[in-house]
Parts: C-alpha cells; structure tokens; sequence
C-alpha cells in the first residue's frame, strides 16, 4: 500500500504510450476512416449516377421501341395496300384480257358467219340457177345472167 | 491455495497484497521495504507490458490500415477509436490533436490493466514463485503507484490545458474570483484549491478502491474449500466484466471532462 517512487513508472510509461498513440496509432486509422467514407461517397454517387443513366437509356430504348413500332405499323400498312393494288391491277388486266379474248372470238364468229353466208349465198345462186334452168329446161346462161343472180345472192 | 495444515488465512493475504520491492536506496529486493525510494517492479514491470501490448496491437492494426474492406483487427481497433472518437467530441468542443489519443490510451491500457483482475488469482504468484521470485502482484490497477501515476499526469494535463486555454492571467483570475466575485477572494482560492487537488485524488482513488476490493473479494473466495469457490467466484467474475470496462471508460471519461473544464472558459 505505501506510495513511493513507482509513480514515475506509469508516468513516463503514460508519456511514452500517449505520444506513440499520437505518433503511429491515430493518424493512420483515422486516415483509413476518412480514406474509406470518401470511397463510401463516391461510391454512392458513382451509383447514383448509373442509375440516372440507365433512366436516361431506358427512356432512350422506349422511344426507340416506340419508333420502330411505328415504321413496323406503316411498312404493314403499305404492304397491305400494295396487296390491294396488285390484287386490283391482276383484276384489271385479267378484266382487259378476257375483253381482248371475247372481242376475238365475236370477230372470229361474225367472220364464221359471214363466211357461212357467202357460201350459202354461193350455193343459194348455185341452186338458184340449176332451179331457173329446171324450169327454163335449158341451160341458162350463167354468164348473160350473172348479175341477175349476184342481185339475187345479195337479197338472200 | 495450499492444503498445508499449518496454512495460515493471514499469511495467504498478505502474500497476494505485496508488491515485489526493490529498495533504492540499497538497491535490494527488499518486499518489506518501506519509504519513499522503493521501486514496485511487479507493478511498473506489469504496467508497461500491457500498455505496450496495447500499443503493439493498435500499431499493428493501424500499419495496415486500409480504406478498403477491413480485416477483423482493424475492425475491432475502428470500432474501439470510433467510440473513443465520439466521446471525446461530445465533450471537448475545441480542436485538439492530443485530447483523442489521450483518451484512447487510458481507456486501453487501465482497461488491460483491470482486466488482470479476471487472472486467477494463484496462478501467476505461483508461477513465479516457482522461478524464484517471492511475489508478484499481477494487477496494476491495486497500487496506488499505478493510478497516481496516471491521475498526477492527467493532473498536469489539467495545468497545462488551463494555461493554454485560459492564459495565465486567465488561469490565476479565475482562480482567485471563479464562483463568488473578487470581494470573497479568500474563499474561491480555497474552493478552486481543493477542487483542482481533489481531482487527482478522487480519479486515482476510485480506480484503486474499486479493483482494491474486487481483488479483495477474490482473494477471501479463494479461502473456500474449492468445491464451492465457484458459487460465489463466479458471480463476482460475471459482475467484474461489468466493472472492469466500466472503470476504464470512467477513469477516460472524467480525463476528457476535467481536460474540458481546464479548457475551455466557464
């Protein structure tokens, strides 16, 4: 219990541990510490960032999105219509081309029909004539007589 | 503890109570020497261990501080300078390089040097007695050497931080006017007198009187037959991991309150 020099021990050893405390264990923590907040706030700024940056891309992508939906909507559109117009074109032409092949055949049947009748005329005036000389019980002259019998063709 | 039959309760205690001694005068180990010159070497021998390995672990821990992920003994050093960090900001307003290191090394080193109270208390007196050393008291913090060895350093801190924070003027006007004004001179020099000398001497003689007693307590356990120490060492043992934290952190705590006081103006 009693009191004597061994107070200088602890006293010095104070000095001593309060200074190398100072000198090599304070400073370097607390640089560590305030090193690491500036980190933690980069960090989160860094983050804060990113995300604002991702709004904006995102954003980006919609309207992109939005676009190409739209040019998707219009080329579709167009398409369709150019199928109309291909489908009313073929019908067109198809309408005109089976004019065209009406119009040959009527042309082919009024040339039938006008054949068909010039030999009926040919054989009406044939019969005509062999007719008239029966009667005539003589031979007509199919020359002297030729206009006689053409008149008679053409009124048939 | 002995079974000898002429085992002697006394003897026992008185044993564990004494220093190891060196007598300056003589130079002899001499543990019943008395007077001012000699020398506790188990206590200045113990004292300076701990707060050298307090300072060999936090060196460790800050030579390799990193800012990025911490290792588990940078964590455990962070989290301890945080926490000494942010109560010596609450109390001392000013700036001050000195103050925060202050505080952390008394909180560490009383803090080791009251946690040898949880040594069992046979065990190192044993051991050296074994290599032949006739005592060794292996708690700092039960001699009064130790904790006015600190508190009279922290008492010239007071000084110190009164004369930078005040002037001497400053310091000496306060002094002699402080609580009643100027016509009551006589008084405040005796009421500041024994306020600045009771400082030292409450902060040291708490620390002692309260490790004086745990180990007290621990040693008159210990007197037990053994199959029943455990009934009431362990409790005292539970309830001192209470006290011995708590008496470092008070021990700091008035440090930083009374350096604040020197300080700063009232």
């Amino acid at each position: 219990m009693n009191f004597g020099a061994t107070f200088w021990g602890p006293m010095i050893s104070f000095a001593l541990f309060v200074w190398f405390t100072m000198k090599f264990v304070w400073p370097p923590i607390q640089q560590a510490l305030a090193d690491r907040q500036k980190q933690i706030a980069d960090g989160l700024a860094a983050g804060e960032r990113g995300k604002q940056e991702l709004d904006k891309a995102q954003s980006e992508v919609e309207a992109m999105l939005k676009d190409a939906r739209e040019q998707a909507s219009q080329i579709i559109n167009q398409a369709n219509k150019r199928q109309q117009e291909m489908i009313e074109e073929a019908r067109a032409e198809a309408r005109s081309e089976a004019d065209r092949i009406l119009a040959a055949a009527r042309e082919e049947i009024d040339q039938e029909i006008q054949r068909a009748r010039e030999d009926l005329r040919k054989e009406v005036s044939s019969v005509a004539i062999q007719a008239s000389s029966r009667i005539l019980k003589r031979e007509v002259d199919a020359k002297a007589h030729k206009d006689l019998i053409d008149d008679l063709a053409t009124q048939l | 503890m002995s079974a000898d039959s002429e085992f002697d309760a006394t003897d026992y205690i008185q044993h564990h109570l004494t220093n190891l001694r060196l007598d300056l005068t003589e130079g002899t180990i001499d543990s019943s020497a008395t007077g001012f010159w000699t020398l506790h070497l188990d206590t200045v021998i113990m004292s300076f261990g701990l707060g050298a390995l307090f300072c060999y672990v936090f060196w460790l821990a800050a030579r390799r501080a990193t800012p990025g992920v911490p290792g588990g003994l940078q964590n455990f050093v962070e989290a301890i300078i945080e926490f000494i960090e942010k109560t010596v900001k609450e109390t001392f307003h000013a700036k001050s390089r000195v103050i925060a290191p202050l505080a952390l090394t008394i909180f560490c080193w009383v803090f080791l040097s009251n946690l040898m109270d949880l040594v069992p208390i046979d065990m190192v007196p044993s051991i050296m007695t074994a290599v032949g050393v006739p005592y060794w008291k292996v708690l700092p913090s039960v001699d009064l050497n130790f904790t006015f060895g600190l508190s009279l350093s922290v008492f010239a801190l007071i000084i110190i931080y009164s004369l930078m924070g005040k002037g001497a003027g400053g310091f000496i006007k306060e002094f002699l006017t402080h609580p009643f004004g100027i016509w009551l001179l006589p008084f405040n020099l005796v009421l500041n007198f024994v306020e600045l000398i009771a400082k030292p001497i409450s902060l040291s003689l708490r620390l002692f009187g309260n490790l004086y007693a745990a180990e007290l307590i621990f040693i008159l356990i210990s007197l037990l037959p053994w199959w029943i120490q455990w009934v009431l060492g362990t409790p005292w043992a539970i309830f001192h991991i209470l006290v011995v934290p708590l008496q470092a952190f008070i021990f700091m705590m008035l440090t930083v309150v009374y350096l604040a006081m020197a300080y700063e103006n009232h």
